[in-house]
């Protein structure tokens, strides 16, 4: 003890000071403090705010440090740094990921804030605790309670998704990557109706997720012990320094992958994703659907090119194998889904696989096409699933395939918004979906790997079945006593849509001022 | 490779024509119920306009010496990555122009034909609204200055053309026939998007000039992979084997359609991208002759099947397939085909245009029957169809002086001068031709009538009539305008180049020999179908009938070849999702017995099994890269 007390008297007579301060650059990192301030102030309302003034002022501060996360991040533009100690790296990739993670998050807000479509309320359970079916639930909903503590868990998951595509040491991302998924964990479990489905929705997502972030956590440790370093360049330098050590390294980077792979939901780590999409609140899928996406992707882009850049021929054979059979099995898979939300799943991650298309092309054009992939699924997606909490029945949502026949007929409008949505999801030039197929793949071709293309274009002629199928099926056939009806949304679903369905043509006619951007936007910074 | 002439005067606006019928197409399909009234003819209009803006450029040209004909005109950068661009810009010369008038004029005529064929139709707004539709995205595709826009095109027309095929959605043969077309033409596609990659990966450019400029300098390999996936997509278009099955039931779909665009245009885009990148095949020998194999394979295939069916429709799909396999086969003869693979796609465009017209007011007077068993006689009760129709029928078997005489006729030398084998092949193929056009002629309008009881075949009203006698006025008088006065192939030179070789005997031989090969299987199909009575039931039939009416087996290979195995690997691969993994552990769950409800347990049985793949993924994607390490 005494011998303990000793060193530190020394230590503190040797520098002066006891710790030193580690240089961080806050306005670098201001787009975090404020969502993450915000989710702060968040939870205080919920602690201390009247239950009635709960609802306004969370959507104030929601909106609100959104849209100024937003402006920040805009105005860091060119922004080229690595700060807090080499844990969180700034550049262009980073920013352009943060900027698409807020505008994306404000429409999932729109849509989560949503309280015109269901007659009972919004899209959450009154209050969570209670048990599906009893006495308490029906007094809740009587009493037209709504529940305001989703805000907090946005904004804390929308903290953890800004932080992982930054993150420039492993820890850190495992830590970003907790911190955005357990409230999703919790979001996803919070539906208003079907509450058994969604709770084990919630339940399947959390244990399979764990599961993940330990592979990811343990691959983090075996790299560790290879290099005695979590930082992603302090990695590649070891890598590069002793590249024909063999085993320890090969499992850590395994193990690390599976963690990502996870998330992007990669063929075989995919099973969770059509439960918990079809099981979370319609509002919630839609915005864990488009930002997980990004901010994994983000991630797994930064380890790969990074850290694991010198490696590429070893890990290239591996994720060519997990590309192709993630299109493969997505495409395929969702030819036989009667569930529109499970349909919806499936397409994600069939076009998780369309995205490491442009991941495997290991180049500037690579990073660069599958940024704009990103962006382009992300407003497609989160529009297509604000029409699927709008087409619905007596019973709520109409998600069975069924009852979109002849919804074309029943609401042209509505039904050809999701149209555009589809052939935007299944590639068809004058959309987003369009230049974004094209992108990756012509990147992927120029690095050579000609086959994976092929084989690419055949996956998304598979899946342009299945997307024609739901055109099909809402234009071609009669609408009958089944077919659901389109409710009429507030403002805030409108508004949402409307920029989905608007970002999505745009982008496929005047796609220039993206694809400069995603350009411009540069390498990951080292 | 030619200068591009600044887009001035008239020709300032090629993006009009484009933008026109694309503005009716949106009025239309948006306006909602307020522009029934007056939206069919503003339809008619919008073509109609685009079609005079191409008459004056047409003019326009003319004036300018054959090197200065072609147009560029740039609206704005499309996509511009990195070393990739693509334009949104235009280029019109004078292969270009061809189309633009057979697309807007047949076009016009078409939605006239409509106002009448539609007029008791409640979606009548719609139909006209998609037939705008297609017209906007066929002028795209032939006026784009790169591959990329014109895959636009290309899409759009597959777009517009499984709505209109699909318009009478109530009949599920009419759905399944649009998707049919859709699928098969998404197949075709990912030749022409891959060849797309290739060309700007190996010139670093998808613009026409750009690549054309430096085709030269690829290696042939390459060349021929580009040629081949090219000839993929156009087979698609084209409805050409190995994917010409969805052209038959596209006859689903109003008459109009089949007119518009199973036989005036959207199946000539193929031939169009042949010619176009005519280039790339003259340098890829062994892509060329893939083109020809195809296209005689599909022109025998198409009067094989033209032969045996009775359904009129089905009966000029297979002789549309036929002649466009002409048109491909004399595209596929390089330099010395080039010109007239155009000129035949130009009268085929305009007497086919008329036959399926004629067949849709015979089907009209009909109530719709399609089975020509059923007709008979017609030639007194209708009399400007039958007229016309025998015209365009005059023009298809290449009877002198009407117009497919010339343009078949030039295929045909033109394959002799490559080698007299396939020379014959499209001699003898000529000679079918006239076998099954007479028998459709001698059933529908000769013989004695087979009417239904409740049928009462009448004359159709003028505004289907005038568009059948314009277009038999063409059928008789285009094949000598373009040889005689204003020569084709002096024309589309400077685009395709010219070329010929001398024959070993004079022309007029194998003329005479196709016409009396051409007579010859006339008067068979006469004295079998005019002459003796047709049965009302369809007789059994040889192999080869039976075969033919099946349309060669060509759907069953499809489903064999590429839909079950889809189905198939579907159903298994949800089936291990579901229950193989998830039966397993369900099992073993049941072993281990319940704290909770069923319910409870079913689930964590699930996401044990998820868990478990998840497992079998991660300790192979270790194996893998700790093999690929170790190695």
């Amino acid at each position: 003890m005494s011998a303990l007390a000793s060193a530190v008297a020394v230590v503190v007579a040797d520098e002066g000071t006891p710790f030193d301060l580690p240089s961080i650059n806050y306005s670098a990192i201001a787009p975090i403090l404020i969502i993450f301030g915000a989710a702060i102030v968040s939870v205080l309302v919920e602690a201390f705010a009247p239950r009635r003034a709960r609802r306004p002022m969370q959507l104030v501060i929601v909106i609100g440090s959104v849209i100024a996360a937003l402006v920040v991040v805009i105005s860091l533009a060119g922004t080229r740094l690595v700060t807090a100690e080499g844990a969180i790296a700034i550049d262009g990739p980073a920013l352009v990921m943060q900027g698409t993670l807020l505008v994306v998050s404000l429409l999932g807000a729109l849509l989560m804030a949503e309280r015109g479509i269901d007659p009972l309320g919004d899209a959450f359970a009154p209050r969570a605790s209670t048990l599906p079916g009893s006495e308490d639930e029906k007094q809740f909903t009587q009493r037209g309670y709504l529940q305001t503590e989703i805000w907090p868990f946005f904004l804390f998951a929308l903290t953890g998704m800004l932080v992982f595509p930054a993150a420039n040491d492993l820890l850190l991302m495992f830590v970003a990557l907790e911190v955005m998924s357990l409230p999703l964990y919790l979001l996803a479990g919070m539906a208003r109706r079907r509450r058994l489905l969604s709770q084990e929705a919630s339940l399947k997502y959390f244990l399979l997720g764990a599961f993940s972030s330990a592979f990811f956590l343990y691959g983090t440790a075996m790299l560790y012990g290879f290099s005695g370093t979590v930082s992603l360049v302090g990695i590649a330098d070891a890598l590069s320094a002793k590249p024909s050590e063999g085993a320890l390294v090969a499992i850590g980077m395994a193990l690390l992958l599976v963690g990502l792979l996870f998330k992007v939901a990669a063929v075989p780590f995919h099973q969770w994703t059509p439960d918990a999409y079809q099981g979370a609140p319609t509002p919630v899928t839609g915005f864990m659907a488009a930002t997980v996406k990004i901010a994994a992707f983000g991630a797994l882009l930064r380890v790969l090119y990074v850290s694991l850049g010198g490696m590429r021929w070893d890990w290239e054979p591996m994720l060519w194998i997990i590309a192709v059979l993630t299109m493969l099995v997505g495409s395929i898979v969702a030819v036989t889904q009667t569930d529109i939300k499970r349909m919806l799943a499936y397409s994600s991650i069939a076009q998780a696989g369309f995205i490491l298309v442009g991941v495997l092309a290991v180049s500037p054009e690579g990073l660069s096409s599958s940024m704009f992939y990103l962006i382009a699924y992300a407003f497609t997606t989160i529009g297509a699933f604000a029409v699927v909490s709008m087409v619905r029945d007596a019973n709520g949502e109409a998600t069975h395939l069924s009852k979109w026949a002849g919804l074309g007929k029943k609401s042209p409008l509505v039904a050809s918004i999701f149209a555009v949505f589809m052939l935007a999801l299944a590639g068809i030039p004058l959309t987003s979906g369009f230049i974004g197929k094209f992108g990756v793949f012509t990147a992927a071709v120029a690095s050579g790997a000609v086959w994976l293309v092929i084989i690419a274009v055949v996956a998304s002629l598979i899946a342009a079945f299945f997307y024609a199928r739901v055109i099909v099926l809402m234009f071609f056939s009669d609408p009958g006593p089944d077919t659901a009806s389109v409710v009429v949304p507030s403002t805030f679903t409108t508004i949402a849509l409307a920029a989905g369905a608007t970002v999505t043509i745009v982008l496929g006619i005047v796609p220039q001022p993206v694809l400069e951007l995603v350009s411009n936007a540069g390498i990951f910074i080292r | 490779m030619t200068e591009l002439m600044p887009a001035e005067g008239v020709f300032s606006l090629i993006w009009v024509l484009i933008a026109l019928p694309l503005a009716g197409a949106a009025i239309l399909l948006f306006g909602g119920r307020r522009t029934n009234s007056w939206g069919p003819y503003l339809g008619v209009l919008t073509v109609a306009a685009s079609g005079v803006i191409g008459v004056l450029m047409l003019l326009g040209m003319m004036q300018n010496s054959p090197e200065q004909r072609t147009y560029g005109q740039t609206l704005f950068t499309w996509v511009f990555s990195g070393s990739f661009q693509a334009d949104m810009a235009f280029q019109l010369d004078q292969l270009s122009i061809i189309f633009v008038l057979l697309i807007t004029i047949v076009g016009t005529l078409i939605h006239v034909y409509s106002l009448g064929y539609m007029a008791h139709d409640d979606n009548r707004r719609k139909f006209f609204g998609e037939l705008n539709l297609f017209v906007a995205a066929m002028l795209l595709l032939v006026l784009a200055n790169n591959y990329l826009l014109l895959y636009v095109g290309w899409e759009g027309v597959g777009l517009a053309s499984y709505l209109l095929i699909s318009f009478w959605q109530h009949k599920p043969s009419a759905a399944a026939a649009g998707k049919k077309a859709f699928i098969i033409n998404r197949v075709g596609d990912v030749g022409l998007s891959l060849a797309i990659m290739l060309m700007f990966v190996t010139f670093g450019s998808v613009g026409f000039q750009d690549v054309f400029g430096v085709a030269d300098q690829a290696s042939e390999g390459t060349l021929t992979a580009i040629g081949l996936l090219l000839l993929l997509a156009a087979c698609g278009k084209s409805a050409q084997f190995p994917l010409q099955s969805w052209l038959l039931d596209a006859m689903e779909g109003p008459t109009p359609v089949s007119a518009l665009i199973h036989a005036a245009t959207m199946v000539t885009a193929g031939v169009y991208l042949i010619v176009r990148s005519n280039v790339i095949f003259t340098a890829a020998e062994w892509a060329a002759v893939a083109v020809i194999v195809v296209g005689l394979i599909t022109m025998w295939m198409g009067a094989i099947i033209g032969s045996a069916k009775d359904d009129i429709k089905k009966s000029l799909a297979g002789s549309t397939m036929s002649q466009i396999g002409y048109m491909i086969t004399a595209a596929g003869l390089g330099p010395i085909g080039y010109v007239f693979a155009i000129f035949h796609l130009l009268t085929h465009g305009v007497f086919k245009a008329g036959l399926f017209l004629g067949a849709g007011s015979v089907m009209h007077g009909m109530n719709d029957n399609v089975n020509m068993r059923r007709y008979g006689a017609l030639r007194g009760v209708m009399v400007i169809t039958a007229g016309t129709f025998i015209i365009c029928y005059l023009a298809i078997i290449g009877i002198p002086p009407f117009d497919g005489f010339f343009s078949k006729d030039d295929i045909i030398h033109a394959s002799f001068e490559r080698s007299p084998i396939i020379g014959i092949l499209a001699m003898l193929a000529a000679g079918l031709t006239g076998f099954y056009m007479t028998r459709m002629v001698a059933m529908t309008f000769f013989g004695k009538a087979r009417w239904e009881d409740d049928a009462h075949p009448h004359e159709s009203p003028k505004v289907m009539t005038i568009p059948l006698i314009i277009l038999a006025i063409g059928a008789t008088f285009l094949g000598m305008a373009l040889v005689y006065w204003g020569n084709i192939e002096s024309w589309l030179e400077p685009v395709t180049g010219v070329e010929t070789v001398e024959l070993a005997l004079p022309s007029w031989v194998y003329e005479l020999t196709t016409l009396v090969l051409v007579l010859i299987g006339a008067a068979i199909a006469w004295v079998s179908y005019a002459r003796r009575d047709v049965p009302v039931e369809a007789p059994h039939g040889s192999w080869l009938t039976r075969a033919a009416r099946e349309e060669l087996y060509g759907n069953q290979v499809n489903d064999a070849l590429v839909v079950q195995p889809t189905y198939y690997t579907s159903r298994l691969l949800v089936w291990f999702d579901n229950k193989g993994v998830d039966g397993f552990v369900n099992g073993s769950a049941a072993f281990v017995g319940g704290l909770s409800g069923r319910l409870r347990r079913y689930q964590t049985g699930f996401a044990r099994s998820y868990a478990l793949s998840m497992v079998g993924g991660a300790v192979l994607v270790v194996l893998a890269l700790v093999l690929v390490r170790m190695s």
